[in-house]
């Protein structure tokens, strides 16, 4: 394989760890979202 | 503050787009390792971001534990003067090895009292407790990007994915399951101390960051020594490069811990009003239950 294609590999892992993580943050955003309308419709 | 948050998510994105233009494009390749030392723009700028985000995490779990009592408090907070002060004194006064700065340990060691006191004064009580748990979380996604991009600069330059045994990287991989232990207790410890043995643990795992940091000097290792403050040398434009990569990843840090840090504010109030309305539910149970019955 050629050496800059790690460099592109690199580039990638950055890029799928941060967003992966935005994306489990806004997973669990929307969850805590459905649970306070859950509790306001319940009163 | 709610509103400028859309803008500076905005102002990361062109920092990040901008950063990696000049990290692939206008930064010059290197005469020994070609272009696969570009690396450097991702892995140690996500080291330094780790090593802030942990050091934030310990002292907000230190400050925790001094909060339970006034007089803990006060002496925590004299503590953290005395640690720091005593620290820069030393670093100038103790014969440090080559290449280290005494002028670099001097402003680590103050750091310790400015954090404390300013964490104090703005993330009072249960908020120390948050921040810890956003740095600790954060901190372990960018020293994710540290073991993954590392192997894969490593693969061609040295021939090897890994060096077992190293302790730059072995130290390193030690530090990354601490804090990955530390949040798997926050996640799945259902106890009432769950907060404070994290904190503990937090204070512990702190040790290993110097150790991971400071190994490339005091041991021998095949990790390359530092390209700053380690007596090495590098070209200007790479050096600006390195710099601007580091901004832009510290903001897109601050806005992704910004980002956590309410998140789990609103979990908690959710959780604490589930709390209530369980308890609720519970003393108006029988009374219920009486009504029906006759």
């Amino acid at each position: 394989m050629n050496s800059v294609h790690y460099l592109y590999a690199a580039l990638a892992a950055t890029a799928v760890i941060h967003f992966s993580y935005i994306g489990i943050l806004v997973r669990r955003y929307l969850r805590l979202q459905s649970q306070i309308k859950g509790m306001e419709k319940d009163g | 503050m709610k509103r400028a948050f859309p803008v500076l998510v905005v102002l990361s994105l062109i920092l990040l787009a901008y950063a990696s233009y000049r990290a692939l494009v206008v930064a010059p390749t290197d005469a020994l390792q070609g272009e696969v030392y570009r690396i450097i723009y991702y892995h140690v700028p996500s080291a330094w971001t780790a090593f802030l985000l942990f050091f934030i995490n310990f002292i907000a779990s230190v400050q925790y534990l001094a909060e339970g009592k006034a007089s803990t408090r006060s002496a925590g907070k004299w503590v953290a003067i005395g640690v720091g002060v005593a620290g820069a004194v030393v670093a100038f006064v103790v014969p440090m090895p080559a290449g280290i700065r005494p002028s670099a340990i001097a402003t680590t060691m103050l750091a310790i009292p400015a954090f404390y006191l300013f964490l104090g004064k703005y993330f009072p009580g249960e908020k120390l407790d948050v921040l810890a748990v956003t740095a600790a979380e954060v901190g372990v996604v960018f020293c994710t990007i540290v073991l993954v991009t590392g192997p894969l600069w490593a693969r061609p330059v040295w021939g090897i994915w890994w060096a077992p045994g190293d302790i730059r990287l072995t130290s390193t991989l030690v530090m990354w399951l601490i804090y990955v232990s530390y949040l798997m207790l926050r996640r799945f410890s259902n106890s009432a101390q769950t907060q404070t043995l994290a904190a503990a643990l937090a204070v512990f795992g702190a040790l290993d960051v110097p150790l991971v940091y400071f190994s490339i000097w005091f041991f021998r290792t095949q990790h390359p020594q530092p390209v700053i403050g380690g007596g090495g040398s590098m070209d200007p434009r790479m050096l600006d490069t390195l710099m601007l990569s580091w901004t832009a990843f510290l903001f897109f840090g601050f806005l992704v811990c910004w980002a956590r840090y309410r998140l789990e504010l609103m979990r908690r109030q959710v959780e604490e009003a589930e709390a209530l309305e369980a308890l609720l539910d519970d003393t108006t149970e029988p009374v219920r239950y009486r009504r029906s019955a006759s």
